[in-house]
Order: C-alpha cells, then structure tokens, then sequence
C-alpha cells in the first residue's frame, strides 16, 4: 500500500504531446478512476504509472521512491489488461504463480497464496483450466487473481469490466468494490464509462485531450463541475447546455424565448451583462402549475423507461433538443407543452469562451 | 459453403478418388516391386500385385547392401539421413526463433537492415551460393562430416519471416504482462512465447525435416566418405549399376525405406502441424 503521486506528468511521442502535465497524490489505500473520452490519452498515464511507457516529463512518486527509471517489475504494482493478457498456455495456477516464481517464493507460499485469492474470488475449481476453458468473467478474475497474489503496493487497472456484457460488468463493479474495501490496497482504474467511475471512485480524474479537467468526488463532479466538459460528461442524460446572457445587476439569467431564470445567492453580479452557457441537469428539471416563471417545454417526443421517463423537447426556439428526466411514467403526446421550473441551486453558469464554471 | 446434393457429392469424390490414385499409385508400384525377387523384376510385364519376397527384400537389403553402393550399409545411410535431417530442423527452428525474436522485441539500429538482410538470402538458395559455400566449408575442415553437411543449410529467411509473422500475432499485453510479473527478454522467450508457438514450431519442424531429408546436391558434392553418405544418395548411386542390371527389388525396397522416417514424422504430428497452419488465436 502506498502513496502515489504524479507531478507535472508529460507524455510526447516523437513530437506530438499527448498528455500536457497532470499533477495529482493519490492518498494510500484510495481507489481512484481516471474518466474521459476515448483517445483523451487515459491509458496513456496508467501505462506511464505502470512503467511500460516512457515519461517524458514531470516526476511519478510510489511510496515516497521517485520510478521514473524503474523497470515495471520493480516499480512493485500489479495491472490489469483489458483483453486480460492471460497467458494461454499456463494454467490458472500457473497464471497466478508465475510472478511469484519469477520472484522466487517458495513452493508452499506460492500455493498459499494462491489459494488464497483462488478462494478470495471463488475460482477454487477451476485452477488446473486452461484460459481458454473458461467464460469472461472468470478470465477477469483470474486477472484480479494475478494481481492480488503478489500483494502490491499499487492495482492499475484499464478498462477491465469492458469486454463483459452489461449485466456481469455490473455485477463485477460491485465485487471490485467489495474487493477493495477488503484489501485497501491503493488502485488506480481507467475507464471511459462515468457509470462506472461514478460507483468505483473514491475520487475521479476527468481527463480531456491529455489534461485533467477536475479531480473531485463523483458527487463534487456532479454537484459542481469545474468546466462545461465535466459537466457534459459525467451523467446521464447528459446535462443540457443553453446560451444565455446574464442580466446587468448579474440576477438573471436571460434565455431566448423570454425565458428568465433567478439566480441563487445573490446571483453573479460581477459578470453582469455578459454571454454566458447554463447548464440544467435532465432530472432536475420538475412539472409545475403554470405561472409567470415558468419555462415552456414543447414536447417532441419521449422514452419511457419504466422507473422514469425521458422527454425530449424544445423552449421557443432554442436550437437542439432539451433532455428532461421526470420519475415515473408518464404519457405525453407530442407537442404537448409542459410548464418546468428549475430550483436555483441545480442551475450551472459557465463562461461561454473557456468553458470554466461561473 | 455446405451442399449435399448427390451429384456434386459423387464429382467431389471421384475427383478426391482419383487424384490419391496418381499419388497412390507409384508408391503402390514401389511395394510391389519391393517384394518380388530379382528374377522376376526383369521380366515383363511387371507384376501389379505383391509377392512373396518381402521379408527376405528387407533383411537382404540390411544385409547385404545394394547394388553399386553395395559397400555402405543402408542402415548406416538412413543414420546419416536422419542426423542431418534433424540437425537441419531444429538449427533451423532455433536460428530463425531467436532472429525473429531480436527483430521483433528489440529496437536496435539498423534492425529493418538487418531485416531485409535476412529477408534478400531468400534469393540465395543453396544451389546458387554452392561454390563459395563449398570453398568456406572446405576451408572451415567441415567435409565428411555432419557440420558440414547440416550448417550450410540451416540459414533460414523462410522461416525467420514466418516466426517474426507469428511474434506480431501475440498481443502487446502478454508481453508487458510478462514484464510486470519480472520476466526479463529471456524468460518471456523462454516460458511464453516458445510455448504460444509451440503449433506454429511443429508445423514448421515437419517441413524442413521433409527438406532436410530430400537433400541431395550438397551431400553428395562434400561427402566422399562412404560412411557419411544419405539414403537419398545412395538410392542415386544404387542405380548407376555399371554391368549388371539395376537390383530393382532391393532399390525399391530402400526408397520404402527412405519414405519411412517423414511420414513418421508428418503422421506423428499431423494434429500440432495442422493447428499451426490454420489457427489464428493466440
Ligand atoms: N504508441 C503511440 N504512438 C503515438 N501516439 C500514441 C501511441 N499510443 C497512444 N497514442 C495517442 O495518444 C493518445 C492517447 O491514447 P490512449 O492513452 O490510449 O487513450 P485512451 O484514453 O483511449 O486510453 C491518442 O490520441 C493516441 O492516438
Ligand atoms: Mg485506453
């Protein structure tokens, strides 16, 4: 178990740069997720931190000791591959024992410990399988298996739960959870999917086109994203982004179709005038009486979920369609018009140039 | 692509028929005539159908020796065969693995030259190379003996270009599995990627035993030592009878013979042999 932290971390092939300096210490025995788009270069810092690419820049500490030059066997952590890289030949036994005997354990320890984890993640009867002989949840267990036996300081993890079908990712992501309350051991997880580093992460690293965008909570992420892209990207729906301008004495925002919104604690008076984008989350938009304040939502057409109910439909003449979450079912036929409100603390203001929150 | 239709059936078989009668058939005549008597081989027509004289083909054969190459024993000939035959596989499975091996893995300079270098010997065979190869043997002290008749032979692009294929099939992750766990270069040779290949290693094995064993040319010009001849000489030799006729019957009997060894090897590892051609999985 240890600290890790990464200064300034750059990463450049030949030329291009492809992660532009990410500073962040993650606290020992915390499970952190690294979030974003695919390509924004995610793998490219686990890999880093992993020591199977080269930094070009910047400074990685594990447990105090600076790896930048050390060889990923000596960097003491454990990763797991999307596709698993399991070793087709070796049984899982042998999958498990093989970086125990490379770093000549004993032959009882080596099978205690193997044991152990084989019990640990119930794959006591299939440790004489091939990997090919058994179906994919399994192979990523003997995945996590690999890891667990060495006892690193540090799990890496990329995108593990992707090549599962929905419903066994969902049931993994609780037993890696599960996991790792029971061992604590400092894990670093990359994934594209904000579902999944929503309920994984302790805390979560937004990452777009190589920089950290925000690195808080999922329900800091959610509650106060830092920049319009964190706002988009963590949950779903995704959140709906409106031009607006605010008004002089900055308590209003004003929206086309004459729509005003009040601003919360005491609005934002030292913008007062400019261009600015509101973001609204889909759910936390609710039907009301219709009244003076109310923002008219024609509906185009919905998706029912069952739990909830999805709507899809425009404010006057706002280009794009709005997204709006309401519990339950409900029926509505197209271009019927719904009066909404938004409470004022769910209303999210970002700078229409650099997309940093107001 | 399945039909069953009973016309298509009956072509497809009798094309299938047909094409193992032309393969079958001379090996059929080579049976027959390897199992009737000296007599009867000079007669014509010549038997379709086997004799009785088999057995007594076989221990003559062993015994006696054959023809004009009456003075080495056919026994000793199939020795020499095999050993070079072998020697010429695996040299040439254990060069071309670990060349394969650098140029795939390792980023040193001028590894595409070294590449390509190995890749333009393709066009140097032996039968092109055989005056200077000859002259460098000689020199090195290697005639008559299995040096000789194996090394030349064991330079391989055919087969470096085939494994550095197989290594690019193997995912990126195995290895940097392998190096998280503490595998150094080595080790990742020796307990993963031998293994992974194990199939295409087989596959290969079989063909260039077949080549090895076949070899005739460059035998014969650096063996003058009878005890260092092979089977596929001697068969050559066993012909040129100067004034009798050939010995039909024991010569045929030895080609048998010399056919032994790789259906041996081509039936005991059909299975791996197979896998390595066709499966793509690694
Ligand atoms: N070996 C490489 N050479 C050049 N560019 C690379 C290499 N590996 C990754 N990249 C680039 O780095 C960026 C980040 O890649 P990656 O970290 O794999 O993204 P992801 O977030 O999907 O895991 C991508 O734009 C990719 O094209
Ligand atoms: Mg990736």
């Amino acid at each position: 178990m240890a600290e890790v932290i990464l200064e300034d971390v750059v990463k450049a092939y030949s030329k291009t740069e492809v992660i532009h300096g990410i500073s962040t210490t993650i606290a020992d025995g915390e499970f952190i997720v690294i979030v974003g788009p695919s390509g924004c270069g995610k793998s490219t810092v686990l890999r880093m931190i992993a020591g199977l690419e080269k930094i070009t820049g910047g400074i990685i500490r594990i447990d105090g000791q600076v790896v930048n030059k050390l060889e990923p066997k000596d960097r003491d952590i454990a990763m797991v591959f999307q596709n698993y890289a399991l070793y087709p030949h070796m049984t899982v036994f042998n999958n498990m024992a093989y970086g125990l005997k490379l770093r000549k354990f004993g032959k009882d320890e080596i099978k205690q410990r193997v044991d152990q984890a084989a019990q640990l993640l119930q794959l006591e009867g299939l440790l004489d399988r091939k990997p090919r002989q058994l179906s994919g949840g399994q192979r990523q267990r003997v995945a996590m298996g690999r890891c667990i036996v060495r006892e690193p300081k540090v799990f890496l993890f990329d995108e593990p739960l992707s090549n599962l079908d929905a419903k066994l990712r969902v049931q993994m992501r609780l037993e890696l959870r599960k996991l790792h309350e029971r061992l604590k051991v400092t894990s670093i997880y990359v994934t594209h999917d904000q579902v999944e580093a929503m309920t994984l992460g302790d805390r979560l690293i937004v990452i777009n086109e190589g920089a950290a965008e925000q690195i808080g909570s999922p329900l800091e992420l959610y509650e106060k994203p830092g920049t319009k892209f964190v706002a988009g990207f963590i949950g779903s729906p995704a959140m709906n982004f409106m031009d607006a301008h605010i008004s002089r004495d900055g308590q209003w925002a004003l929206m086309q179709g004459d729509i005003r919104l009040a601003l919360a604690n005491g609005g934002v008076p030292r913008f007062g005038g400019q261009q600015v984008i509101i973001g609204i989350r889909p759910e936390h938009f609710k039907i009301i009486v219709k009244g003076p304040q109310s923002m008219l939502l024609t509906v185009d057409h919905t998706e029912i979920l069952g739990a909830d109910t999805t709507v899809y439909g425009r404010f006057a003449d706002t280009p794009g369609l709005i997204t709006i979450r309401l519990p339950d079912i409900h029926h509505f036929k197209s271009e019927t018009i719904l009066p909404l409100s938004v409470a004022q603390a769910k209303i999210h203001i970002f700078d229409r140039e650099t997309g940093a929150r107001i | 692509m399945v039909e069953n239709r009973p016309l298509t059936n009956f072509c497809s078989h009798a094309v299938l028929i047909f094409a193992i009668a032309i393969i079958a058939f001379p090996i059929w005549i080579t049976f027959v005539a390897a199992s009737h008597d000296a007599v009867r081989m000079t007669q014509t027509p010549l038997p379709l159908l086997p004799g009785d004289q088999f057995f007594i083909n076989l221990k003559d054969t062993f015994t006696q020796g054959v023809g004009n190459a009456r003075e080495q024993s056919v026994g000793l000939m199939l020795m020499n065969s095999l050993i070079m035959a072998m020697m010429i596989a695996v040299g040439k499975i254990i060069i071309s693995l670990l060349s394969a091996f650098a140029i795939v893995y390792f980023r040193f300079p001028f590894r595409m030259g070294f590449f390509w270098m190995i890749f333009v010997t393709l066009m140097l065979p032996v039968e092109v190379r055989i005056l200077p190869t000859f002259e460098v043997v000689a020199n090195l002290g290697m005639l008559n003996n299995y040096w000789g008749l194996s090394i030349p032979l064991i330079a391989s692009a055919t087969a470096t270009f085939m494994f550095r294929q197989v290594f690019l099939t193997v995912p990126d992750e195995l290895l940097e599995a392998a190096r998280i766990d503490g595998a150094g270069p080595m080790r990742f040779f020796k307990d993963i990627l031998i293994p992974v290949s194990r199939t295409n290693i087989a596959a290969l094995f079989v063909i260039l035993f077949i080549y090895g064993w076949n070899q005739y040319l460059w035998p014969l010009l650096i063996t003058t030592d009878k005890n260092m001849y092979t089977i596929v000489m001697g068969i050559k030799q066993m012909l040129e009878a100067a004034e009798e006729s050939p010995e039909w019957h024991l010569i045929m009997m030895t080609t048998l013979l010399a056919m032994l060894p790789p259906i041996v090897v081509v039936v005991g590892m059909q299975k791996l042999f197979i896998k390595g051609l066709t499966e793509t999985e690694k």
